[in-house]
């Protein structure tokens, strides 16, 4: 339903997900939102943090709670354009996970980067 | 300066809207334009018509609807997460066979290109969520 913008403003943005696949509805609100915002064209990062690291994780199944499991549209990211995932070395390690346990390739960032990533983003959109 | 809005977290429950609706006075009372609010999640609840606060509490929704009356802010409602929660407009009550609807005066309900044409748009986009 959404028209292609045709503004020519192209904006850094930066979707932080930083909460569990499911027990809040905000992880999936956010991948939505990234699709939606792909026909926009803008120059788009997603970061991974705290508990926001288990949406990437392998073999995730939802079956019992019967809910969607949308862990496989992270795999389709490339195909709107969305190919740099950031993921919080730390928040992966204090889990107990590897880059090995996830369902896409994604580039480390050290907690202390964090910071200087965001810095370089127009828009921050925070899930 | 141009300003737009993400509210992710309904009213009463959730300070995000009162706080929301506090910077968006601020910055009008302070000659800034406030472009757009877009409503997500349980934000969407903002948007009803139908809630009858006690009386000597605050008027969530009304506050919004005047500020859209009297500022010209651009009140959007997430059509995927309204169609969640029963947040209905004429158009989606025909679309969906409803018998009713309930979005209040000064809301519309738009998908969430909305939200990303505001942050292209704005020169902030400011979020109150947790």
């Amino acid at each position: 339903m959404e028209e292609e913008y045709a503004g020519g403003v192209e904006k850094k943005f930066i979707y932080i997900n930083r909460r569990a696949p499911h027990g809040t509805v905000y992880a999936l609100e956010s991948l939505e939102t990234v699709l939606i915002g792909a026909a926009f064209d803008q120059d788009v990062s997603m970061l991974f943090i705290d508990d926001g690291v288990y949406q990437l994780k392998k073999d995730q199944s939802t079956d019992s709670i019967e809910f969607k499991n949308f862990s496989k549209a992270f795999r389709a990211l490339e195909m709107y354009d969305v190919e740099k995932l950031f993921v919080e070395a730390e928040s992966l390690q204090e889990r107990g996970l590897s880059e090995d346990d996830l369902l896409v390739d994604v580039e480390l960032v050290k907690r202390g980067e964090v910071k200087d990533l965001i810095d370089q983003q127009d828009v921050v959109l925070s899930f | 300066m141009k300003f737009s809005i993400l509210v992710n977290e309904g009213p009463y429950q959730h300070q995000a809207s009162d706080s929301a609706y506090q910077f968006a006075k601020a910055a009008l009372e302070s000659g800034h334009e406030v472009q757009r609010v877009f409503f997500y999640h349980d934000g969407v609840n903002n948007g009803t018509n139908l809630t009858t606060p006690p009386q000597d509490d605050r008027h969530i929704q009304k506050r919004w609807s005047e500020m859209a009356e009297s500022n010209k802010v651009d009140l959007v409602l997430c059509v995927a997460a309204c169609q969640r929660r029963g947040i209905v407009d004429e158009g989606e009550r025909d679309r969906n066979k409803k018998d009713a609807t309930n979005v209040a005066d000064g809301f519309r309900i738009s998908g969430l290109g909305q939200l990303i044409e505001a942050a292209i748009e704005s020169d902030r986009l400011v979020t109150f969520g947790d």
